[in-house]
């Protein structure tokens, strides 16, 4: 038999035989559309570089390879990065991610603010492409131009004397500031083109309804950014969570960090045989964005509804 | 705290509105003159268009009483009192803008609310008293609505009710019906008459449009280059316009060739003489000029040797508009009944009569012809 459409089911041709379900009065018969079919190459994309690792990634993570050299399922990969060291590098992930995306998120609005409202069109290009280079500038060349400035040696800490006044780059907070060079440019794309879309108007309508800037700002204009926040929010989480050529050539493991704990547990640096922790550790971060993707939904489900 | 209590009463009471004076405004951007000194005065209660081709002034005016623009000189006067350097958020005017400007994530009540919301109104009362201008304009069951569910048209009224949520002294209205479809504008524009009336509230129309100008103001101010045209009520300004260029830009207007008598009091046009509309002083000799004359004001008749052609006509209804080629290729338009337009046929010669009224004559041909 030949399935063709919803309801209908056709006899083989040799049958010479029909039979089809009466359809419900006033009911039109759905035809599936072809549409989809458009969709796949991106689906087999996604499922040979995303979908086949994540696979891998997740049976290692609840497998182990016993003294016979056989496999056997396991929950101590799991049990292990929910202790210790392990544990440490992962909130050490989550608290530095979730610092540097919020700092810059409100350090980048009233920048974007005022690149959006500069009279300056030249001002307002130069510093959106600069921030799209800026962006994009990570890993080792970042690491190192930070070094070569801000580091033990570096120009500004010679010339300001930073070094006699307690500051290190390779701290958490140096770090931070690192991390915040490419997300502050990154969040000012983001929120550019949601600041374009402010009409001015709104706050015309609002201060002739005797809102004052602050009232404006805490009833219209915020409100109406805070789906685009939220986003960006997450994506700066995101960028910052999975970050790990910077922070690994900068401070190494001397800040415990996820990214860095688990490449050290594939490449066996301290102890072998942690691969499949490392696996774990992979499975960990999965779920640790999801969680926030997800409290990003519903979040922003409830503030956008006007968007609907 | 404001109290809010929505009194519907006639026009002829007038006294909510407040009076709105602008004296002597200037506002420059740049090279341009956006507002040359304008004085205008509006009455208690009464709805005043001002009207006028694009940057001409009309807007600028309409945001200086707002509080969005500052004058560079001059002073705009609530009631007497000196608002220029107020603050917006503490002018006691309603606006209407012309995209709509609803808060989008708010629902109608609430965008109707938000100005007692800003004031701390409590939110019953609030509520309450949206609810009660949504009735008002007609939108009773849309409250937990939001903007982009409603058609342009239902956002104005939203709007409209935002605007007089406040019980302003003033309600400014800035083209609100541009955005709109021809139907929805006409019929808007009478609720927003009707809602004027019933209020008694002052209010300012900004209209690039003549026939909303015309239809629904008590009087209308035409504006050129930052400067007022004329003020008047809308049949003064259509029968009696003061200039050439409200003349031109109110209504339909002919222009034909006329030449001026050497003391300037009368003039000959389409071979009939008429005294001229207004004193020209200090001239000396004959000119050239136009005349200026409204479509329904020609009277056409048959003749073979009359000095038009009939090249078109266009069925209005109960008038039909014929087009006339005068001597050296002008055209003039003329509004005829269409009982006798139908006895006219196209190419025939026509001879055009003027009523025995003084006329509007533009001296500017001559000037440019002997330039």
């Amino acid at each position: 038999m030949t399935l063709t459409a919803p309801g209908a089911v056709v006899a083989d041709a040799g049958a010479k035989t029909r039979r089809q379900e009466p359809q419900a009065p006033g009911r039109r018969a759905a035809r599936p559309s072809a549409g989809w079919l458009g969709v796949i190459p991106l689906l087999a994309f996604a499922a040979v570089v995303l979908g086949l690792p994540v696979a891998a990634m997740a049976a290692g993570s609840i497998t182990t390879t016993n003294d016979a050299g056989g496999t056997v399922f396991t929950d101590a990969n799991f049990a292990a990065t929910f202790d210790g060291p392990y544990l440490e590098s992962l909130m050490g992930s989550i608290r530095l991610s979730a610092l540097t995306a919020f700092v810059a998120t409100m350090v980048s609005l009233p920048l974007a603010y005022a690149i959006v409202t500069s009279r300056f069109r030249g001002l307002r290009e130069a510093v959106l492409s600069a921030s799209g280079v800026i962006a994009n500038f990570g890993g080792v060349p970042l690491a190192f131009a930070f070094v070569s400035t801000l580091g033990n040696a570096g120009v500004l800490t010679g010339f300001f004397g930073l070094a006699d006044k307690g500051w290190s780059l390779y701290t958490f907070w140096g770090l931070a500031i690192v991390y915040l060079y490419f997300l502050v440019p990154l969040m000012v794309l983001t929120l550019t083109p949601a600041l374009d879309g402010l009409k001015p108007q709104w706050r015309e309508a609002a201060q002739n309804n005797r809102a004052t800037g602050f009232q404006y700002w805490r009833h219209v204009a915020f409100p109406i950014l805070f789906p685009t926040l939220l986003s960006g929010f997450v994506l700066l989480f995101g960028s910052a969570f999975s970050a790990y050529a910077t922070a690994a050539a900068m401070v190494g493991s001397s800040i415990p960090l996820v990214t860095v704990k688990i490449a050290s547990a594939l490449t066996g640096d301290v102890l072998v045989g942690q691969s499949n922790i490392a696996l774990a550790l992979g499975m960990d971060m999965i779920i640790v964005a999801a969680l926030v993707i997800g409290i990003q939904l519903v979040l922003q489900r409830r503030t956008s509804r006007w968007l609907s | 705290m404001t109290a809010f209590t929505l009194d519907p009463r006639p026009a002829s009471a007038g006294t909510a509105g407040a009076t709105l004076e602008f004296r002597g405004l200037r506002r420059a951007f740049g090279a341009t003159m956006a507002l040359d000194g304008l004085n205008l005065t509006l009455n208690p209660g009464e709805m005043l268009a001002l009207l006028g081709p694009s940057g001409c002034g009309k807007t600028t005016a309409l945001r200086m009483v707002a509080g969005f623009e500052t004058p560079d000189s001059g002073e705009v006067l609530l009631d007497g009192v000196d608002v220029t350097g107020t603050p917006a958020h503490r002018r006691d005017v309603g606006m209407v803008f012309q995209s709509y400007s609803l808060f989008p994530h708010l629902s109608v009540t609430d965008n109707v609310a938000f100005g007692m919301r800003m004031l701390g109104t409590p939110a019953a009362r609030r509520r309450a008293r949206a609810q009660e201008l949504l009735e008002l304009v007609g939108l009773p069951t849309q409250g937990g609505r939001y903007p982009r569910q409603l058609s342009g048209g239902q956002q104005q009224r939203v709007a409209l009710a935002r605007a007089l949520a406040l019980e302003p002294r003033v309600l400014l209205l800035d083209e609100p019906l541009s955005a709109l479809d021809a139907k929805v504008r006409q019929s808007l524009r009478e609720e927003i008459r009707r809602l004027q009336l019933e209020l008694g509230i002052t209010t300012l129309f900004v209209t690039h449009d003549q026939e909303e100008a015309l239809s629904i103001a008590d009087r209308v101010a035409v504006m050129r280059d930052g400067r007022l045209e004329q003020c008047a009520t809308p049949e003064e300004l259509y029968n009696s316009p003061a200039t050439p260029f409200v003349a031109g830009f109110v209504g339909t207007m002919n222009r034909l060739p006329g030449r001026l008598s050497s003391d300037g009091a009368l003039v000959d046009v389409l071979g009939l003489s008429r005294p001229v509309q207004g004193s020209l002083h200090g001239r000396d000799g004959t000119a050239d000029v136009d005349v200026l004359v409204r479509p329904e004001a020609l009277t056409v008749s048959a003749a073979p040797d009359g000095p038009a052609q009939l090249v078109a006509a266009s069925f209005l209804g109960a008038t039909t508009r014929l087009t006339l080629r005068l001597h050296g290729g002008r055209e003039a338009v003329a509004d005829v009944p269409t009982t006798h337009a139908s006895t006219l046929p196209t190419g025939a010669r026509i001879r055009l009569g003027l009523p025995e009224r003084p006329v509007l004559i533009d001296q500017a041909r001559n000037e440019e012809t002997t330039a």
